[in-house]
C-alpha cells in the first residue's frame, strides 16, 4: 500500500487556497464530466473533478499541480459529498499529488520490464541533475517520482513528464529531453529511437508493411 | 506466420490516421446496422462459436460471459457494459496501441457487444496514466456521436447506446472487475466480495459485464469474417489471433498480432530479432505479464504461446505480455521488483495481502543479497501459500505466484547467494580478519 497523507492543514494553506473555485473553463469541463453519469450518481465524477482541480492548481502555481485540503473540500462541496469520501479517493489513487510538486513531474518507471532495459541509468541521470525522489528541486523545476509500470513495456525504458511519455530512453536521451524542458522547449514525445515510429520492431518491420505508405484496405484479400 | 490480411488491428503501429474517415476506409463501421440486425442471441452464439476467450488475463469464454446477462429487465434496472482499459499489468502494452491507433474498432465493438448483452451504455475505464490515449479515445467517441454511429438510434439500427469514457488515476487494482466498478461509482478501488456477481448486481447495482479492450475490439471483425475464420487460428480451446507484447532482453521489443499457439521461438525469431546474445543466452521468460510464474529457458523455447500450453508449464498466458530475461539478469532482483510492485498496489483491504505483500518483498530483498538462512526459503514459500487464495481478489495470488515460480526454478541460485553471503561471516573468516 502506498502511504499517503494530505499536506498539513495550516492557516497559510487556508489563506492561499481557501477561496479556490473552478474558473469558467474548468467549471465547464467539470459539468461535462458530471453529465456522463446517470441522474443521482454525480459522485462518480469525483475522479475527473479531482483531476481537473489538480490541473487548475497546476496552472495557478506553474507546476503539475496538487490537491491542498481546501481544494478537496471544494470538490466535495461541488458534488455534495462528505469531505472524507473525497479525501479517501484523493489519497488512494497515486496520480493525485498530496503535496506540491515541481513544474515538471519526472515519473521514471522502475518496474521489471523497464528495469531490464536500463531504468537504473535513468534514475542515475536524474540524481546527477540534483533530483531526489519525492522532493521538489531548489529551482522549482523538477520533482522525481519512481512509478510503477506505465504500460509502455515494448518501448522501455520510459519516463512520463506531466502529460507526455518519452520512450526508448538512454541516459543521454533523457538528458537531452530534460535540457530542452529546462529551456522551456517542448521535446518530441514518444519513442526516442531513431527510425522507430511507435511499438513496431525498430527498423525491422515484420508485418503490415503495406500500411507504412498508404491506408491499406485488406478486405479485398479476404477470402 | 499470420498473413497481414488476417490481422484485425491493421493500424496497430499508427502509421495511418486513427480518425473516423481513415478507419472507415480500413473497414470499420461498415454497415454496422446489419451486424446489429442479426439479433442479440445470434451475436452471442457467433462469439461463442469463434472460441474467443477473454483477452484481459483470465481467459474466460467471452460469449458465455455475455450470456449471463439478463434477457429482460424485470424491475426496470438498465444493464451496463464496462470496458477494462486499465492496462497496468507489468509487461502489458497492447490496449494502449488499440486505443491510440485503432479506437474506432473499440467503439464499434462496444456498440455491437453492448447490443448483444442488452446494455444501455458502455463505460470505458482507461488508466489515468494514458493521458494522450484518453484524449484520442474521447475525440474518437465524439466523432462517432457526430456521425450518428452511437447515441440515439445508433448506426440507424433503432437501438440507443451511449459510450462514456472514465479516466482512472493510477491504481493497478482497478483492473480487477469489481474494484473497477467501485472506482466508477466514485469510491476507492477496493474489490467486492462475490457473489453477487456483476452480471447480477454490478455498476450502480445493475447487471454489468466487464470485458477487456481487446476482447471487445475484435468482435466486429469476428462477426464480419465469421466465427469459423477466427477459429481457424490456434489450437483447440485456444482459438483466434492475439496481440503479443514482447519486452525485455530481445533485440527488437514490439507489440505484434499473431495466431494463438505460435511457438515461443517463432514469435521471438520472426518479430523480435531474437534474444540478445542469441538463444543460448536466454535465462527465463515471464510469458503473461508479471502475475504469472516464470518459465526457464529450456522449457519455454518450443512451447506454444496459448492458455493451455503455458498452463502445462505451470505458468499462464495472462495478457500475453512476454517479459524476456537473458543471462545478464539478476533474476532475484527482477522478481523482487515485482514483489515491490504488488506491495505498492495492494489496496489494503484484506490482511493477508496488505501485510503479506510487504513481508514477501522484504524477504525477497534479503534473498537478493543473500542475507538470510536457507530455511527461510521454505518459510517464504509457506507464506506465499498463506496469502494465495485467502484474499477477496486475485492480487494476493498474483503477488505469490512469481515468488513461487522463482523458488521452483531457481532455488539453487537462492541457496548460492545465502551461502556466499554467510561465508563472509563464518568463524574462520572472522578469525582471519582479526
Amino acid at each position: 500500500m502506498a502511504d499517503r497523507n494530505p499536506a498539513p492543514d495550516t492557516p497559510e494553506l487556508r489563506e492561499r487556497w481557501g477561496a479556490f473555485e473552478f474558473n469558467e473553463s474548468y467549471r465547464e469541463r467539470a459539468d461535462k464530466a458530471i453529465a456522463r453519469y446517470p441522474e443521482g450518481r454525480q459522485r462518480s465524477a469525483v475522479m475527473p473533478l479531482l483531476d481537473l482541480a489538480q490541473r487548475q492548481v497546476g496552472e495557478e502555481t506553474n507546476t503539475q499541480g496538487w490537491l491542498p485540503l481546501p481544494v478537496i473540500e471544494y470538490v466535495a462541496d461541488y458534488l455534495d459529498m462528505p469531505v472524507i469520501r473525497v479525501l479517501e479517493v484523493a489519497s488512494f489513487y497515486f496520480m493525485y499529488n498530496m503535496k506540491p510538486v515541481g513544474k515538471y513531474h519526472v515519473q521514471v518507471c522502475g518496474t521489471t520490464p523497464c528495469m531490464l532495459r536500463g531504468s537504473d541509468g535513468l534514475f542515475e541521470t536524474c540524481k546527477k541533475r540534483g533530483m531526489k525522489k519525492g522532493h521538489v528541486s531548489e529551482d522549482g523545476l523538477w520533482t522525481l517520482t519512481e512509478v510503477e509500470c506505465m504500460g509502455n513495456c515494448a518501448t522501455a525504458p520510459m519516463v512520463q513528464i506531466n502529460d507526455d511519455n518519452y520512450e526508448d530512453l538512454t541516459p543521454e536521451r533523457l538528458d537531452t529531453i530534460l535540457d530542452a524542458l529546462a529551456k522551456g522547449e517542448q521535446p518530441k514525445a514518444g519513442t526516442q529511437e531513431p527510425g522507430r515510429h511507435t511499438s513496431e520492431p525498430a527498423n525491422a518491420l515484420s508485418s503490415l508493411e503495406a500500411m507504412v505508405e498508404e491506408n491499406h484496405d485488406y478486405r479485398s484479400e479476404w477470402s | 506466420m499470420l498473413a497481414d490480411k488476417d490481422r484485425i488491428f491493421t493500424n496497430l503501429y499508427g502509421f495511418q490516421d486513427w480518425g473516423l474517415k481513415a478507419a472507415q476506409q480500413r473497414g470499420d463501421w461498415d454497415d454496422t446496422k446489419s451486424l446489429i440486425a442479426r439479433g442479440h442471441d445470434n451475436i452471442i452464439e457467433e462469439v461463442k462459436a469463434s472460441g474467443l476467450r477473454g483477452r484481459g488475463g483470465a481467459g474466460f469464454p467471452t460469449g458465455l460471459k455475455w450470456s449471463f446477462m439478463p434477457k429482460e429487465s424485470k424491475d426496470g434496472r438498465p444493464s451496463f457494459l464496462v470496458i477494462n482499459a486499465d492496462e497496468s499489468e507489468p509487461g502489458s502494452c497492447k490496449d494502449r496501441e488499440i486505443i491510440r491507433h485503432d479506437p474506432h474498432k473499440l467503439i464499434e465493438g462496444a456498440l455491437v457487444a453492448g447490443y448483444a448483452m442488452r446494455a444501455r451504455a458502455a463505460y470505458i475505464y482507461i488508466r489515468g496514466e494514458y493521458i494522450r490515449e484518453a484524449e484520442t479515445l474521447q475525440a474518437a467517441i465524439d466523432e462517432a456521436y457526430d456521425a450518428g454511429l452511437i447515441g440515439k438510434n445508433a448506426s440507424k439500427s433503432g437501438y440507443d447506446f451511449d459510450v462514456f469514457l472514465h479516466r482512472g488515476a493510477g491504481a493497478y487494482i482497478c483492473g480487477e472487475e469489481t474494484a473497477m466498478i467501485e472506482s466508477l461509482e466514485g469510491k476507492k478501488g477496493q474489490p467486492r466480495l462475490k457473489p453477487p456477481f456483476p452480471a447480477g448486481a454490478g455498476l450502480y447495482g445493475c447487471p454489468t459485464t466487464v470485458n477487456n479492450v481487446e476482447s471487445i475490439a475484435v468482435v466486429p471483425t469476428i462477426l464480419r469474417r465469421g466465427a469459423s475464420w477466427f477459429a481457424s487460428f490456434g489450437r483447440e480451446n485456444n482459438k483466434g489471433t492475439k496481440l503479443f507484447q514482447i519486452s525485455g532482453h530481445v533485440n527488437k521489443p514490439c507489440v505484434v498480432e499473431e495466431a494463438l499457439s505460435i511457438p515461443f521461438s517463432e514469435l521471438i525469431e520472426k518479430h523480435c530479432g531474437g534474444i540478445i546474445g542469441g538463444k543460448d543466452n536466454l535465462l527465463a521468460v515471464i510469458p503473461g505479464g508479471s502475475s504469472v510464474p516464470l518459465v526457464p529457458a529450456e522449457q519455454i523455447w518450443d512451447a506454444p504461446m496459448d492458455f493451455d500450453g503455458l498452463k502445462d508449464l505451470g505458468s499462464g498466458l495472462g495478457t500475453a505480455g512476454v517479459i524476456v530475461m537473458d543471462k545478464s539478469t539478476d533474476i532475484v532482483r527482477a522478481i523482487s521488483r515485482l514483489s515491490y510492485f504488488y506491495k505498492h498496489e495492494s489496496c489494503g483491504q484484506c490482511t493477508p495481502c496488505r501485510e503479506g505483500t510487504g513481508w514477501m518483498w522484504r524477504m525477497m530483498e534479503r534473498l537478493r543479497t543473500g542475507d538470510a538462512a536457507i530455511e527461510e526459503i521454505d518459510m517464504l514459500q509457506q507464506v506465499t501459500k498463506q496469502v494465495e487464495g485467502h484474499t477477496i481478489c486475485a492480487l494476493g495470488d498474483a503477488a505469490a505466484w512469481p515468488i513461487q515460480g522463482l523458488i521452483r526454478h531457481f532455488r539453487p541460485e537462492l541457496e548460492r547467494r545465502i551461502e556466499e553471503h554467510n561465508a563472509k561471516f563464518a568463524p574462520d573468516t572472522l578469525e582471519a580478519a582479526e
